[in-house]
């Protein structure tokens, strides 16, 4: 404004601050609910943990859970299978982690059945399923090799099988979540 | 803006852009564009009062509806067993849930509430007449289309009152001789209100939002052939009657839009409910009618008008008339004055037209029996009175007070009489 002479600006000054920084307040304060109902809902939230009775998977077989909409591959494992695990050499790995960092009882493996690559569902836990070179898992879409710990071995993965947070409630109850 | 005054050639307020801007500009013309339309370049009468305000706050009013529309669509369920949980489910679990439906809801009602202070602001000041017929054509067939979608809107919670409100106005429609059993058969899409008629409300519902905003886009283009109106209803006759739309108009809608949204918050979070039905709290349940079945209190009027003939078929008819008798009133109205400040006679059948349209609102809101009946048949009555009898013959027995010069002088003369009575 050319028509205000200098020094006379401050009172205008101040009231164009306090109304653009009061709309910029009140925008933001808008904008926020439209974001966050894209977040999940407390429903959802309160479906976030699941039990799971874990006495009927006998050695060498699995079970499948949906936790949080996606797989949870539950795998009591054959003690060749944890063998298997232990052995590998974790220096050599993609994304090194050892097995005991990932089973909290050698026997049962718990991790999220979602292939780190883009989100297939990896084969092996049927009896009858490929189980991929290293006697795990084994992702069809693009061809990527875990072993039994769910450790990503070969193909263009990125990163082992995700393991949830999970405790056991009792030796044969588990909570994930 | 250079001095205080601007000289009559200075009006032309073409942007002249540069760097970036003016990249963009030279493709496309976008910011002229919008410089023309709300900007510097608008001339507008410098005389508008806060009733013109209504026209941009209706603007803001749709956005509001569409936004929390979308994402209120997002979370619901259209079907017959999901729909009231859904909602409840937004109520509850949805995070900030409750405050998208409120101003949904809320948001409606004002919605109806700017756009008949509009309409009315319309009435009073002339604004339908020549050369503006058909931007007051647009602006009611808006309404038309706010008055469906404000309906189908209404029956998605599938509550008693929607469930309720959705049979007794699909069932209008077998007042039709002949065809209207068969037509009833096709909007239920069954035997009953039911799934199929939800998911088309709820498809229709969504849709029509978005016919409404291309249609108001037409109605600003054809507001700006002719430009606005103002309270004295005479034409713009030169440069020293306008202003610049921005800033002058922009501040002015601004401040009414900043009173609209407290108005708006105030229902939101204190009254959320005043407005609405609790029975609409009830799920849908297709066994029962609620005692006492009232449409939102927009609608009030219009229902009143519907019940006031004892007969299916005519009562239909009045309902129809009520709204397409506004289509003829630039044409019912006789007089070559716009503004009712010039037209001694019109401008107090305005006020009773408008107490009659509360009266009606009233009725509507009343249970149909006893003296309400009578009252509702009279206030109806009067509704087409005014405008089928009233309107016509007034415009030719009233002698219209003169009109000034121009806007210019009106205003200078009304600033010296302010100036004069402070003196």
């Amino acid at each position: 404004m050319t028509t205000e002479p200098k020094g006379d600006g401050s009172r205008r000054d101040f009231l164009y601050i306090a109304t653009g920084g009061f709309a910029t307040v009140g925008a933001g304060t808008a904008v926020w609910p439209f974001i966050d109902q894209m977040n999940p809902a407390a429903d959802v939230l309160a479906l976030s943990s699941l039990e799971v009775d874990i006495s009927g998977i006998p050695e060498g077989h699995s079970l499948t859970v949906k936790w949080r909409g996606k797989p949870v591959f539950i795998r009591h494992r054959t003690a060749v299978e944890i063998q298997e695990a232990r052995a590998a050499s974790v220096a050599d790995l993609r994304d090194p982690v050892r097995d005991q960092d990932r089973a909290q009882k050698p026997e049962w493996l718990i991790v999220v059945g979602i292939c780190t690559h883009l989100g297939c569902i990896p084969l092996g836990q049927k009896d009858t399923d490929p189980k991929g070179d290293f006697g795990g898992f084994f992702c069809p879409c693009h061809g990527s090799h875990y072993d039994t710990a769910a450790r990503v071995r070969k193909g263009p993965a990125p990163r082992n099988l995700e393991v949830p947070d999970y405790e056991f409630l009792t030796p044969t109850l588990i909570k994930i979540g | 803006m250079s001095g205080g005054h601007e000289s009559n050639d200075d009006l032309h307020h073409e942007l002249k852009l540069r760097g970036v801007l003016g990249w963009i500009e030279y493709r496309l013309p976008i910011f002229n564009w919008i410089n023309n339309a709300v900007g510097t370049n608008y001339p507008t009468p410098k005389n508008l009062n806060y009733f013109w305000n209504f026209g941009a706050l209706a603007g803001v009013a749709l956005v509001i509806q569409i936004l929390t529309g979308i994402v209120l669509a997002s979370h619901y369920v259209p079907t017959v067993d999901g729909a009231f949980a859904s909602v409840e489910r937004i109520m509850r679990d949805v995070n900030y849930g409750w405050l998208f439906r409120y101003v949904h809801a809320n948001g409606a009602s004002l919605f109806f509430a700017i756009v008949y202070v509009h309409l009315f602001r319309n009435l009073y000041y002339g604004s339908y007449k020549y050369p503006r017929e058909l931007l007051w054509w647009l602006g009611l067939i808006i309404l038309l289309l706010m008055i469906i979608t404000a309906f189908m809107g209404y029956v998605l919670p599938w509550g008693q009152m929607s469930y309720w409100g959705a049979t007794v106005i699909t069932n209008l429609f077998g007042a039709i001789p002949i065809i209207g059993d068969e037509l009833v058969l096709w909007l239920w899409g069954g035997y009953s209100v039911g799934e199929a008629l939800l998911r088309g409300f709820y498809s229709l519902h969504y849709l029509l939002a978005f016919v409404i905003a291309a249609l108001a886009v037409v109605h600003i283009w054809a507001l700006h052939v002719h430009r606005s109106n103002n309270p004295l209803g005479i034409d713009i006759k030169g440069p020293q009657d306008v202003l610049p739309f921005h800033p002058y108009f922009t501040v002015k809608d601004l401040f009414g839009g900043s009173i609209y949204l407290i108005i708006l918050a105030a229902l939101v979070f204190y009254m959320p409910n005043a407005l609405g039905e609790a029975d609409n709290y009830i799920p849908a349940n297709p066994l029962q009618t609620p005692a006492h079945i009232v449409p939102e209190w927009y609608l009030l009027p219009f229902y009143a008008i519907l019940r006031a003939i004892p007969d299916k078929l005519g009562g239909v008819i009045a309902l129809a008339a009520a709204l397409l008798v506004l289509f003829a009133v630039p044409w019912l109205d006789t007089s070559k004055v716009r503004s009712a400040r010039f037209r001694p006679i019109y401008k107090q059948l305005f006020w009773v037209l408008v107490a009659d349209v509360f009266v009606l609102g009233w009725i509507g809101a009343s249970p149909a029996e006893g003296i309400y009946i009578t009252i509702g048949q009279l206030a109806s009555a009067y509704y087409f009175l005014h405008f089928l009898v009233l309107l016509p013959v007034v415009g030719k027995l009233e002698s219209p007070r003169p009109l000034p010069d121009s806007i210019a002088t009106a205003v200078l003369e009304a600033n010296r009489a302010r100036a004069g009575g402070r003196r």
